[in-house]
């Protein structure tokens, strides 16, 4: 205990909101505020409404994994069931012209969310681990059924439709128009990533945590760990919600395929890329999946084993997520050795990145080879045209593979050095 | 303290023919045992004598096969752990038990938590509060981990762990700390440092305490009690019990030895 390479941190009370805490959210009010105005088309329009509709349900659901430590794969339900359900209203108020504007919408939505929440989590929390797990499974299933079995409140096959625009104008708006939806969202997103922030800093916020990290312990802090689980899993559910009158506002119908098991695997996909352990992990996380599915599936058919192999390689070699890739950094920049490192990243990321681009193209070669018409043998791929049944074509794209490969291995050992060097202080101990 | 007037009271902790089975092994079988309020009470015994099994018992982590606890005269039967915790009696493990992924000072102020009240409030934000977090940093100068506050728990040294591990356990501010071992594993000023704190911080409260190093149980208790094979043989003060030709025969004799 006479160690003191640690700097003594200094206790700074903070009971007053500083610069630093409020940044980042107002960077983000200016940045989604300022974003349409760049990318102008209604194409874009619908790629960002539906990256800020996977945020929200992302960050909702990273109050059960990253959290609170409860991994489930049924969690579409919630999201599912608070769109129906805004659908309805927004069918009721057509019908009966009752004076609930569209704006607020997402709040039933959340309620909705909150109160399946409520149910099913009062014996899904009980345990954490596989049997929380296992429920989740099992009640996503249950409910994704349901849908086609219960047509009068999820329309069977063809899901539930509505018309957004037939409420109330607010201020004059009718919501007609992609961009008025994206500023609902957008009021939306901010507010909800908001509140779940706080939600992480409040008691029972903090204590999800202890509870994931040791549920006996916090037992013996006086806290029942099934019933913080249960708050966290009822927050989510209401945040779920929140993203399912969303998906009601900006698709104006819900299907089945919304609650579905698919859904629900996707939103741990996109939470686990963006990195669990941290607050804004899931937001990276859905840019960076919505991007993909949207921008990659307009240039190949295969855009999804791309992204399952992303997926597997962060599982597998940054279980901390982009974000954690991104958090690794901190210290170094604290250190001031940044720079140490550009010249080992470019010499090994580079070649990594033409072997990356050597195995799309063998893949992309292959794919074309089995699945074109006949006759149809000739295909372009980055820009250049070629005849996919040839031999050459692929021997190319696995040397360009290959030697990518050779190069960013040889290169990595530098890479290693060059970070052991850039987090060690100055001085310090090695 | 005021020893005459708490020996009249009722005793902080009582156990009543407490037993305990797993299976058709009986691992407590039958232990009658008073701790006054004040008392720094040590249980020690050799390896495989349920000392653990009996904290376990007491602190709701398992239920007795039968016979009775009372922590202030209350029935503690059919109590899960909060319940007891939040009637004011607190423990430490054996093998260390802290939140490993949050930091140093999260893990103190997590265990302030309940005992300001603040229950499963998803309306206050912790970093509000002047009272919680001044309490933290006050168990974190008291336990000597002030250095160490924005660290994860995890990465700390062993023996800071185990100081850790203490002050999660008294932060709450409960009357009834039992201790599992606090010294297992520590080296000679290791083991200064944590007596010293152990000292410090059950100040006007009960302590029961599970303890390998006789140095430390000698040095430390009110009263001893020695467990062996799930029977506690003898009870009393340090003098007594060492005296005790039954303890010295069982178990004692040649620990003594070895100490001396």
């Amino acid at each position: 205990m006479t160690d003191t390479t640690h700097k003594s941190a200094v206790s700074t009370p903070a009971s007053r909101l500083t610069l630093g805490q409020v940044a980042p959210w107002l960077f983000a009010i200016a940045f989604l505020v300022l974003l349409p105005f760049v990318f102008k088309s209604n194409a874009a329009l619908t790629i960002m409404n539906q990256m800020m509709i996977t945020i929200v349900f992302a960050l909702a659901y990273n109050m059960l994994l990253g959290q609170g430590g409860m991994l489930s794969f049924g969690h579409a339900v919630y999201l599912g069931f608070g769109g129906f359900m805004c659908m309805h209203i927004m069918n009721a108020v057509e019908d009966n012209g009752l004076p609930l504007p569209l704006p607020l919408l997402p709040i039933f939505g959340g309620l909705f969310g909150l109160g399946l929440a409520t149910i099913i989590g009062s014996f899904s929390t009980r345990r954490a681990g596989t049997v929380f797990a296992m429920i989740s499974l099992g009640i996503g299933e249950l409910i994704a059924a349901c849908t086609v079995i219960i047509v009068v409140l999820f329309g069977g096959e063809e899901g539930i439709s509505g018309d957004r625009t037939y409420g109330l104008p607010v201020f004059g708006y009718e919501f007609l128009q992609q961009i008025e939806v994206y500023y609902v969202l957008g009021f939306w997103t901010v507010l909800s990533a908001l509140l779940m922030y706080l939600f992480s800093r409040t008691p029972v916020g903090r204590m999800a945590n202890a509870v994931r990290d040791n549920p006996e312990r916090a037992e013996f802090l006086g806290y029942s760990a099934r019933w913080v689980r249960f708050y966290s899993f009822c927050a989510s559910g209401f945040f779920a919600g929140v993203a399912g009158a969303m998906v009601a506002i900006n698709y104006e119908i819900l299907t089945e395929q919304s609650m579905s098991a698919t859904q629900s695997g996707v939103i741990l996909l996109v939470a686990f890329l963006g990195g669990v352990g941290f607050f804004f992990g899931p937001i990276i996380g859905a840019i960076v999946f919505t991007l993909l599915q949207s921008v990659l599936s307009l240039y190949t058919e295969i855009w999804q084993l791309y992204l399952g192999a992303l997926f597997l390689a962060t599982v597998m070699f940054f279980p901390g997520g982009l974000a954690g890739v991104l958090m690794m950094h901190v210290p170094v920049a604290r250190l001031g050795k940044f720079g140490l490192l550009v010249m080992p990243y470019i010499k090994t990321l580079l070649p990594a990145l033409v072997s990356v681009i050597g195995v799309s193209a063998l893949m992309e070669i292959i794919f074309h080879y089995r699945h074109a018409p006949p006759g149809d043998e000739e295909m372009t791929l980055f820009w250049v045209t070629f005849d996919s049944h040839n031999l050459l074509a692929m021997l190319i794209a696995f040397v360009v593979a290959a030697a990518g490969f050779w190069v960013a291995k040889r290169n990595s050992g530098e890479l290693r050095n060059a970070w052991h060097a850039a987090n060690t202080p100055d001085g310090g101990r090695a | 303290m005021n020893a005459p007037m708490s020996k009249t009271a009722v005793p902080a902790l009582q156990l009543e023919g407490l037993r305990k089975s797993f299976g058709r092994t009986e691992i407590i079988r039958g232990v009658d045992l008073s701790i006054q309020r004040g008392e720094l009470h040590a249980v020690i015994g050799p390896n495989g004598a349920g000392k653990s099994t009996l904290f376990n018992l007491i602190t709701g982590r398992f239920a007795p096969t039968s016979g009775t606890v009372r922590l202030h005269g209350t029935d503690l039967a059919g109590m899960a752990p909060f319940q007891i915790n939040r009637m004011g009696l607190s423990r430490s493990f054996q093998i260390t038990n802290i939140f490993p992924k949050m930091t140093v000072f999260e893990n103190v102020r997590c265990s302030l938590l309940w005992s300001q009240g603040y229950r499963y409030s998803f309306w206050n934000l912790v970093s509000r509060s002047r009272e919680l977090n001044e309490g933290a940093d006050e168990i974190l100068e008291q336990i000597n981990l002030t250095a160490r506050r924005d660290l994860p728990a995890g990465v700390l040294s062993y023996a800071e762990q185990r100081a850790l591990e203490i002050g999660i356990t008294i932060a709450g501010g409960a009357d009834v700390i039992m201790l599992d071992e606090p010294t297992a594993g520590m080296s000679h000023s290791e083991t200064d440092y944590i007596v010293e704190l152990i000292r410090k911080v059950t100040e006007n409260k009960t302590l029961v305490m599970v303890e390998h190093d006789m140095g430390v149980v000698f040095g430390l208790a009110d009263r001893i009690s020695v467990l062996v094979y799930g029977e506690i043989i003898a009870t009393g003060r340090p003098e007594d019990v060492r005296a005790n030709p039954k303890v010295q025969e069982a178990y004692l004799g040649a620990a003594l030895e070895a100490e001396h």
